[in-house]
């Protein structure tokens, strides 16, 4: 209902005249659509099983050639994809990581991974450079990708972005979903229909069946985008859910205190005539 | 600096300590006797709301420092550290990087509500000059604050900024240089920033304190602009009265940072700042944090480089001169009818060159930017001179109590009066 | 009419109590994370074992290794070492405890490498009872790591650790 007024509001001004340039880029270049997702909005939190799924994806297909500069540990993350301890240990030993340190002999050596190591880069591309030098173009590191690729909104959306009750900062989510679903034109793998300009440096990573679920998902794109797209808003922002839950409280308390303020002030300045 | 003489403490401890050290005087002078008028509205409680920001910066950015590193190399994935790792450290960043835009939400309004009320006039002008001084160090700490992640934002925008003084003549780029520590930005660029960052803070501590003796020996202006005549009738007690209003303030306050930093936390962050600096690529579309935007977009408005970085820094340096730049006698703009059109319609200047200075540059971006570009040095060197030669201003209340008493007046004639 | 003269203040007071109680409850809140934050995070934690090979260890050998950012000594003791730790009387010592109750297998002592005086690092194979000597005030440490003279107070810790196998040894 908010959202629908707050809609009503924003093409009423663009309406006004102030934003035509905007609606005709749009035509060529749509920005990608707001998703609903389980980590929106004031109470929302992400979905275990979601960035589980998301996770497998990443696995199996970006990390091929993306990095994700995190520890293994932070999959034991029970707001997040809560891996079991001894889940987490058997997979970082099936990872091989070059040691910080050289052995007594003076060799750089590797070793399997534990919990406490970052996921290595991808066998192929120890390096960025290594990575460019092949495919044209570094893969970016997934870590930050969700908050990197936040786009523009523009006036007067980022307005309404921002309030209570229809705040949106979930635009990552929305960006990464469109690419991946925005290879429309066969024949083409590198034209998408999302990334600016059209060109795109990644051919289509993913289609439908590329990955199996194991919870009886259907393994289409969608799910595979909406999933990978859930579990890369976490590797960014792992600390959602305790920030809302923190937030609820600090706002409730603020509430109580303004208020109870309020009246003393209003009781201090009575005494004055 | 002395004690009060009409202070004396309760204990004999406390009146030996005071004969010695008059410190608690001063403190009982200055917070709890200093006398307010009376009439002051919300406005005036954004003196408190800044100081309260400026000790959460520093309480949250000294905490910062305890984890952050200052390398090219390891900037970047130290703040990932932070924001991952460290307890509570993603909180005390949000606070400190939201805190930033709160403490210039707070003290453009202050500055505002300083303007629209002609708080620069005599006997303030050393007052508002040493504001101005404020400013401009807020302004410098934050922006070598914005380079410490060390994002592709921090780059580019450490970049643009000390590219400026390259527009000097003769010497700007052995400036430039003597800044970067190099032949651009880079490692030592990022070492001194983060010193300096550490530094600016309490250099701003001190001007804040110069700035509220200053207030001390003046008074505070009011929002009629009359000067307190009778201490008894105009004014109340800085203790319990300012006091209280100025906690109800900040509170409010509290809430919008809250909203901020716990729901919409990264909303003022540049998505580019989440990719590390490379000094190859320059991200597709550069913008300096929300509050330094104006001022981009008077620079972009100039074709030239040298004129652009003057009107920039004159935008900013002229506003030292409002004192004298501003001939009227009367202070407030309650009583300046046409003073409030054009204030109002520098604000819309204002606002405007923000946006603009957001948006990518068009010829249409451009010509508007010139526009309200010339609205804002026109309201500071024409209008605000001419204003007060030949505007006709309202009547002004003889004193502040009559303006308050005009004010309630008629609930007054209905009740009774009050007991107390 | 009376009632309500009395009650008014009271009610007033209730208000600036109320007020002053929740604002010192904010501020409680508000200082935790700010001395939280000092403590060890994440990924210090996670680093807080290691593992040990100890077939390159050879007998009469100290290694030593990092563990909690702090040296760990891993002492593969000779026949010699292990009879003079076991045969030294209790009644002696400054810190009394067995050999037996420092040990998980005799050969293998397995001790903090940090003096119990003021926290610098002791030298092996040194001091009159071929333990360890302190190079900073002069403590002396006999082989099962137990004080025997010299300023400092008590043995050096034992840290906890397991035998994962007959050579692998997981401290923490």
């Amino acid at each position: 209902m908010i959202r629908l007024t707050t809609n009503f509001l924003a093409a009423a001004l663009m309406a006004a005249g102030m934003t035509v340039a905007f609606a005709q880029d749009d035509a060529e270049q749509p920005k990608p659509e707001r998703q609903s997702w389980s980590f929106s909005g004031l109470f929302g939190v992400y979905d275990q099983a979601q960035l589980q799924r998301g996770f497998q994806v990443y696995k199996e297909v970006c990390s091929n050639c993306h990095k994700l500069s995190i520890p293994f540990r932070a999959l034991e993350d029970p707001n997040g994809p809560g891996y079991s301890v001894d889940q987490v240990k058997a997979l970082a030993a099936s990872y091989q990581v070059t040691n910080d340190e050289p052995n007594d002999k003076g060799e750089i050596f590797k070793r399997p991974g534990t919990p406490a190591d970052d996921f290595p880069p991808p066998e192929s591309f120890p390096n960025d450079q290594a990575a460019a030098a092949a495919l044209g173009k570094a893969p970016p590191d997934m870590a930050e990708l969700a908050e990197a690729r936040k786009y523009e909104r523009g006036f007067p959306w980022f307005i309404f972005d921002a309030l209570p009750f229809d705040q949106y900062q979930e635009m990552g989510a929305d960006y990464i979903y469109a690419i991946l679903n925005g290879y429309t034109k066969s024949g083409d793998p590198q034209w998408n229909l999302y990334y600016p300009g059209h060109r795109i440096a990644m051919p289509q990573p993913i289609v439908d069946g590329a990955v199996n679920y194991s919870d009886g998902t259907p393994p289409k794109l969608d799910n595979y985008a909406r999933d990978v797209a859930a579990f890369l808003t976490w590797a960014s922002e792992p600390t959602l859910a305790e920030r809302k839950k923190i937030g609820l409280r600090v706002m409730i308390f603020l509430i109580v205190l303004a208020t109870l303020l309020y009246f003393t002030k209003k009781r201090v300045w009575s005494g004055l005539h | 600096m002395s004690g009060s003489p009409t202070y004396v403490p309760k204990s004999a401890l406390g009146r030996w300590f005071e004969s010695r050290l008059p410190i608690m005087g001063l403190v009982h002078s200055s917070f709890v006797a200093f006398p307010v008028p009376r009439n002051l509205n919300y406005l005036w409680t954004f003196g408190a709301i800044l100081a309260f920001m400026l000790g959460a910066q520093i309480v949250t950015g000294i905490i910062l420092a305890m984890h952050y590193v200052p390398s090219a190399t390891l900037a970047f994935a130290s703040v990932e550290h932070i924001m991952r790792d460290v307890n509570y450290g993603w909180l005390i960043r949000y606070l400190h990087t939201n805190g930033a835009s709160m403490f210039f939400l707070a003290v453009y309004i202050h500055m505002f509500r300083g303007i629209y009320y002609g708080s620069y006039k005599a006997p303030r002008e050393v007052l508002w000059i040493l504001g101005v001084i404020i400013y401009l160090l807020m302004m410098a700490t934050a922006f070598m604050g914005y380079v410490l992640p060390w994002g592709s934002m921090s780059f580019a925008g450490a970049t643009v900024i000390t590219n400026l003084f390259t527009a000097i003549p003769l010497v700007g780029t052995g400036v430039a240089h003597w800044l970067w520590g190099g032949y651009a930005v880079g490692d030592p660029t990022l070492n001194r920033f983060f010193s300096l960052h550490y530094l600016l803070p309490f250099m701003i501590v001190g001007v804040v304190i110069l700035h509220v003796w200053a207030l001390h020996v003046a008074g505070q202006n009011n929002p009629d602009g009359v000067e307190v005549q009778n201490v008894e009738r105009d004014t109340v007690a800085f203790t319990p009265y300012a006091t209280i209003k100025d906690l109800f303030g900040v509170s409010i306050f509290l809430i919008l940072y809250a909203w901020f930093v716990f729901y919409i936390p990264t909303y003022l962050l540049d998505a580019d700042n989440s990719v590390p600096a490379n000094p190859l690529v320059t991200p597709a579309h550069i913008v300096p944090e929300w509050y330094l935007l104006p001022f981009y977009a008077i620079l972009r408005a100039i074709p030239n480089k040298l004129v652009g970085v003057v009107a920039l820094a004159a935008a900013i340096i002229l506003l030292a001169f409002l004192p004298w730049l501003d001939t009227s006698k009367v202070k407030s703009g309650k009583y300046r009818p046409a003073f409030r059109i054009f204030f109002w319609l520098f604000v819309v200047c204002c606002v405007g060159l923000g946006y603009l200075g957001s948006q990518e540059v068009s010829d249409t971006t451009t010509w508007i930017a010139r526009i309200l570009a010339i609205g804002y040095f026109g309201f500071l060197v024409v209008a605000l001179p001419v204003l007060g030669l030949i505007e006709r201003t309202k009547p002004l209340p003889a004193s502040i109590a009559d303006a308050v008493l005009a004010k309630t007046k008629p609930a007054e004639a209905a009740a009774p009066p009050a007991s107390r | 009419m009376s009632s309500a003269a009395i009650e008014k203040p009271n009610r007033r007071d209730f208000l600036y109590i109320a007020t002053a109680a929740v604002g010192a409850v904010g501020v409680g809140g508000v200082v935790w994370p700010l001395i939280d934050q000092m403590n060890p995070d994440a990924s210090t934690l996670a680093l807080s074992s290691i593992e040990v090979d100890l077939a390159p260890i050879a007998e009469g050998q100290i290694v030593t290794v990092k563990w909690r950012g702090g040296p760990v000594f891993v002492r593969h003791r000779t026949k010699k070492e292990i009879d003079d730790a076991v045969n030294t009387p209790l009644a002696g010592l400054r810190d009394p405890q067995t050999d037996q109750a420092r040990v998980k297998k005799p050969e293998w002592l397995i001790v903090s490498g940090v003096c119990t005086h003021l926290g610098c690092v002791p030298l092996g194979h040194e001091g009159q009872y071929d333990g360890w000597k302190c190079p900073c005030h002069g403590s002396v440490y006999d082989t099962s790591g137990r004080i025997r003279q010299g300023p400092a107070p008590l043995n050096l810790p034992v840290p906890e650790y397991a035998f994962l196998s007959e050579t692998r040894v997981k401290i923490g």
